[in-house]
């Protein structure tokens, strides 16, 4: 699906009715999960080399600072850079028991736009589920996602303007996970922080600035059609 | 503190928290994030340890006999051709009696070449004289893994703390990480039964002739045979210092089930899950987890499966030519039984394949369906079309 500039999506918060029915929507299933009723599971695309594997260990360990119970794990491969990966994470109040990989995600984050164009991130993705892409501008089609709602964070702009990484190779991860906690509304700025703190030992404060930064821009486009 | 840590982790912080005093081991996939954090433990000098880098599992298994015999703690990691490859030497440690400590992450052997999860590494080493410890989660890890240096330097034998790759050994999860204090507490150092020294000079491992060798080996299994009671006062204790306890194997809604699933390793964990499921259906459903397969707690294995209607074993491993090698060692516990459940064997998972909560559930509704069990092991999953065109 080729991501451009042109905006046929309203994004959420200049929400109409029918956006803020749907907001309402989405904070009743945040309630299921902080009760203990539901637990969430979250997969993650990248590439080898993009931090993907790190984006989901960083948000375990700051949705951990939040009081869930979580568990984070890499898609078994043989990892070689350049080449697609994922990354799953399990959210719950309860103990996580299930440990088999995950099929049929609630949400998933795309950290490379191209990737849509090669893999089938939507395979499994419950109804309604979320799909966080790194893209600039706003989808031109977004018929690949009828029945989910759609965030666009321009996590490569956001990474490039913090110096973190190279042109070729910037590093989004810290920005994706940002973007992703202002759509669950969870973990706090203070937790994602602290986790980059904890793990990232070059340029934590940059870090710290790209996440804030996704967390203030990520589009909120909601159901698509 | 709870820290969200990776189930390799948890083995590198209970060695460092264990006052671990050498290390040896050579990396294999997926053993080697255990061993990445442990140099770094040594070579930051968070850890007063010497890391001995060597060029084979081989030579790892012999650099630690070397500083077990010369009464220092000592600790290598491995997986799966790794853990072959040491297999002479794996019967020397327990022979000269030495309180190693080793972690095996459970992977499969090639060919195929397969770095996924399968636990016939380790389980074809149960004749090795060595404790084997089936983990759960990160958790299981990081107390057994303390454990084992307890259990080891109180009966002389060697323990390998087993960990389902990938699943468990690169999952993060929180765990509990004790402070030191509490581990010294709990963990004394190393009071070794023989010491190798250069200014007493004496020699070991000698030559033994037919008349001793018998009362050598009998030693060794009356070692094995006290370590059911020892380590149930080892983890007394443990649970004394914090809080925790997980049992040489656990029985989970096993007094009133029709049919319980006996499983190891993270296997289980999904099985807790699948049997909460099962009975909210109605099913009485239980779980017996195995964690200790040597010793094997035959007689424990008896009371929890004793009452049952059946028993469904699913292995995920497998021995050419027999079945499953933990059906294999349930049915030989409940033989001499007068009233004993039928055993349905099932091999699952192999090589990494995913073992599902539906996958257990299907185990479950065949064994009940199912009245006779068949001697041999039903594969479960199998694609026929992949199985056709291999055939022989």
């Amino acid at each position: 699906m080729p991501i451009t500039s042109h905006t046929p999506l309203t994004p959420y918060e200049n929400y109409n009715i029918s956006l803020f029915v749907e907001v309402k929507k989405f904070k009743a299933i945040i309630q299921l999960l902080k009760n203990g009723y539901i637990m969430q599971e979250i997969r993650f695309h990248g590439r080898g080399g993009q931090g993907t594997v790190v984006a989901s260990i960083l948000l375990a360990k700051a949705f951990f600072s939040a009081g869930y119970y979580v568990q984070s794990f890499p898609l078994f491969g043989v990892e070689r850079r350049g080449a697609p990966v994922e990354a799953y994470l399990r959210l719950d109040k309860k103990k996580i028991l299930i440990r088999s990989n995950v099929y049929t995600p609630d949400h998933i984050i795309v950290q490379d736009a191209n990737l849509i164009q090669n893999v089938d991130v939507t395979k499994g993705l419950k109804p309604e589920g979320w799909i966080l892409i790194n893209a600039a501008g706003s989808p031109e089609s977004p018929d690949a996602f009828s029945g989910f709602r759609l965030a666009l964070v321009d996590a490569t702009h956001i990474a490039l303007e913090n110096n973190l990484g190279t042109r070729t190779q910037p590093i989004i991860n810290t920005a994706m996970i940002g973007a992703f906690a202002r759509i669950m509304g969870e973990p706090s700025m203070e937790m994602i922080a602290g986790a980059i703190k904890e793990d990232i030992s070059i340029q934590p404060e940059k870090n710290i600035r790209a996440s804030e930064e996704a967390y203030a821009s990520v589009n909120l486009y909601g159901k698509v059609d | 503190m709870k820290k969200v840590l990776e189930g390799s982790h948890a083995v590198s912080e209970a060695v460092r928290l264990a006052r671990v005093q050498m290390i040896s081991a050579y990396p294999i996939t997926p053993q080697t994030h255990i061993v990445e954090a442990i140099s770094a433990f040594c070579a930051d000098g968070t850890m007063n340890a010497r890391f001995l880098c060597v060029e084979s599992e081989h030579s790892a298994m012999a650099a630690v006999i070397g500083a077990a015999s010369s009464g220092v703690r000592a600790f290598t990691a491995t997986s799966s051709h790794g853990l072959a490859y040491m297999h002479e030497l794996l019967h020397w440690a327990s022979g000269a009696r030495l309180p190693i400590v080793m972690a095996d992450v459970n992977r499969a052997l090639g060919p195929g070449w397969n770095i996924w999860l399968d636990q016939t590494d380790s389980l074809s080493q149960r004749d090795t004289g060595w404790i084997q410890f089936y983990c759960e989660d990160g958790q299981e890890v990081l107390d057994t893994t303390l454990q084992a240096f307890r259990l080891a330097e109180s009966v002389n034998l060697p323990v390998m703390v087993l960990l389902d790759a990938f699943f468990l050994s690169h999952t993060y999860e929180p765990v509990e990480v004790p402070d030191q204090e509490q581990v010294d507490q709990f963990l004394p150092p190393l009071s070794p039964r023989i010491q190798l020294d250069t200014a007493n000079p004496f020699a070991i491992y000698q030559m033994v002739a037919p008349s001793a060798y018998m009362e050598m080996r009998y030693n060794i299994q009356l070692a094995m045979e006290l370590v059911t009671s020892r380590f149930s006062e080892i983890e007394d204790e443990f649970e004394t210092i914090f809080g925790r306890k997980h049992g040489p194997l656990e029985a989970v809604q096993c007094e009133d089930a029709e049919i319980i699933l006996a499983t190891a390793g993270t296997t289980a964990s999904t099985c807790r899950h699948v049997i909460t499921d099962l009975r909210k259906k109605g099913e009485k459903a239980g779980l017996l987890k195995l964690k200790m397969f040597r010793p094997y707690p035959t007689d424990q294995i008896r009371r929890h499966l004793g009452q049952a209607q059946k028993v469904a074993v699913i292995d995920r491993n497998f021995s050419f030519g027999a079945s499953g090698i933990f059906a294999q060692e349930i049915k030989s516990a409940l033989c001499n039984k007068d009233v004993r459940p039928p055993v349905f064997g099932y091999v699952a998972g192999l090589g990494g394949r995913d073992v599902t909560p539906q996958t257990l559930e299907e185990i479950y509704w065949q064994t009940k369906n199912n009245n006779i069990p068949k001697d041999e092991s039903v594969w479960i999953g199998l694609n026929q079309e992949l199985v056709e065109s291999w055939s022989n």
